[in-house]
C-alpha cells in the first residue's frame, strides 16, 4: 500500500513521515507537493508537521487553500484515511475537516517535550491496531496546541466518541499537570464524524524507533496498513463500537 | 476605499497572550488595567469607491480568511 505525504512550504516533518512509512514500516511512500492536484494513487494521506506558510495569520490558515487541499477534501469525503500531525492537524481544523480550533498554549510558550497520550477509541484507521486505554509516549513540539471548541460542539464530540487521544500521566490519568498546553478536556487528538480523518498534536512519526526514545508512534501507521488490508477504514460499526455496546 | 478589519477572540475564548500582557502590566504597577484582549488589525486597500461594496467585500474576506469563526469575531470600518 502507499502513503502520500503532502508537502507544504514550511513543512518540516515530511521527511520524518516518509522515513517512518518507507524505511521503518517498509511501505510505499511518496511526497505530494501542495501545488499538485494528483494524489498519485495514495491509499493513506499524511499532512505532516511544520510551519506551513510560516504560521502567518493563524496556523494552517493559508495552507488549507493550497491546490492539493481540494483533492484531500474529496479523498476524505469518500472515506479515505487522512492523518494530520501537529501543523497537519491545525490545517485539518482550519479546513473544517475536524471541528474546533487551536489557541496559543496556555503558557504562551512553544513546548518541546515527551508526553503520554491515551488511546480513547480504536475504531479509526489510525488506532485499529492499538488497545483502548493504551498509553503511548511520543514528542510534542508546538506553540498553538491549546485545543478549543464551544461547549455544544465539545459535548457532541464526546458523545460521538470523536476524542481519539488525551494527554495523560504515564499511568493513564488525564490530570491537569499532564496537559502540556491547556487543551480542553485534555484533548490531544480527534477524528471527524465519519472517523476516517484523524488529527493529533503529538508526533507519532518521530516515535517509530526505540533508538529515538520511543517506538510507540508506530502503532498509528501500522493501524493504517491494517485498515487498508481489512478495507475497514471509516466504518462507523468498527470493533470498538461493538465492544462498548 | 480603505477598509479596516479588527479581529478579536470571542469573549468566551481564553486569550493566553492577553492574560500575559495584563500580568506584565500589573507587575509594572498598572493595576488600573483590569484586563487585556489581544487581537489583529488589517488594512485593506480596495478598488471600489462604494462604501457598501467595500464593506461587503471586507466582510467576505474576513469570513473566508482573516478570522476563524470558531474562536474569533470581527468589526469593519470603511472610509
Amino acid at each position: 500500500m502507499k502513503f502520500g505525504i503532502v508537502v507544504f512550504p514550511g513543512s518540516n516533518c515530511d521527511h520524518d513521515a516518509y522515513h517512518a512509512t518507507k524505511h521503518v514500516l517498509g511501505q510505499d511512500a511518496e511526497f505530494l507537493w501542495h501545488k499538485d492536484t494528483d494524489l498519485k494513487g495514495a491509499d493513506v494521506l499524511i499532512l505532516p508537521g511544520g510551519f506551513s506558510y510560516g504560521d502567518y495569520l493563524r496556523t494552517g490558515a493559508i495552507a488549507r487553500f493550497s491546490p492539493i487541499m481540494s483533492e484531500v477534501q474529496t479523498f476524505a469525503a469518500k472515506g479515505g484515511p487522512v492523518l494530520g500531525v501537529c501543523n497537519g492537524f491545525q490545517i485539518l481544523l482550519e479546513a473544517g475537516l475536524i471541528p474546533g480550533a487551536m489557541l496559543r498554549n496556555r503558557t504562551v510558550k512553544f513546548v518541546c517535550a515527551q508526553v503520554n497520550i491515551r488511546v480513547e477509541q480504536t475504531d479509526t484507521p489510525f488506532t485499529c491496531a492499538a488497545r483502548r486505554g493504551q498509553v503511548l509516549r511520543m514528542p510534542i513540539a508546538h506553540g498553538e496546541g491549546n485545543y478549543f471548541a464551544s461547549p455544544d460542539v465539545l459535548a457532541k464530540l464526546e458523545a460521538n466518541r470523536q476524542v481519539i487521544f488525551r494527554y495523560v500521566t504515564p499511568e493513564g490519568e488525564p490530570t491537569d499537570e499532564a496537559n502540556p498546553n491547556g487543551s480542553i478536556n485534555s484533548i490531544a487528538g480527534l477524528c471527524n464524524n465519519a472517523r476516517n480523518v484523524v488529527g493529533l498534536m503529538p508526533h507519532p512519526e518521530r516515535a517509530c524507533e526505540s533508538s529515538l526514545g520511543s517506538a510507540d508512534g508506530l502503532v498509528l501507521l501500522e493501524s493504517a496498513v491494517q485498515s487498508i488490508k481489512d478495507g475497514a477504514f471509516g466504518r462507523p460499526d468498527a470493533p470498538a463500537l461493538l465492544e462498548s455496546a | 476605499m480603505r477598509a479596516r478589519v479588527f479581529v478579536t477572540l470571542k469573549p468566551s475564548v481564553f486569550d493566553p497572550q492577553g492574560k500575559t500582557i495584563a500580568d506584565a502590566l500589573h507587575s509594572l504597577g498598572y493595576g488600573g488595567v483590569e484586563d487585556v484582549r489581544q487581537g489583529k488589525y488589517f488594512e485593506l486597500d480596495l478598488a471600489t469607491q462604494e462604501a457598501a461594496q467595500a464593506r461587503k467585500l471586507a466582510a467576505e474576506v474576513a469570513d473566508k480568511l482573516l478570522a476563524n469563526p470558531v474562536i474569533e469575531s470581527y468589526r469593519i470600518e470603511v472610509e
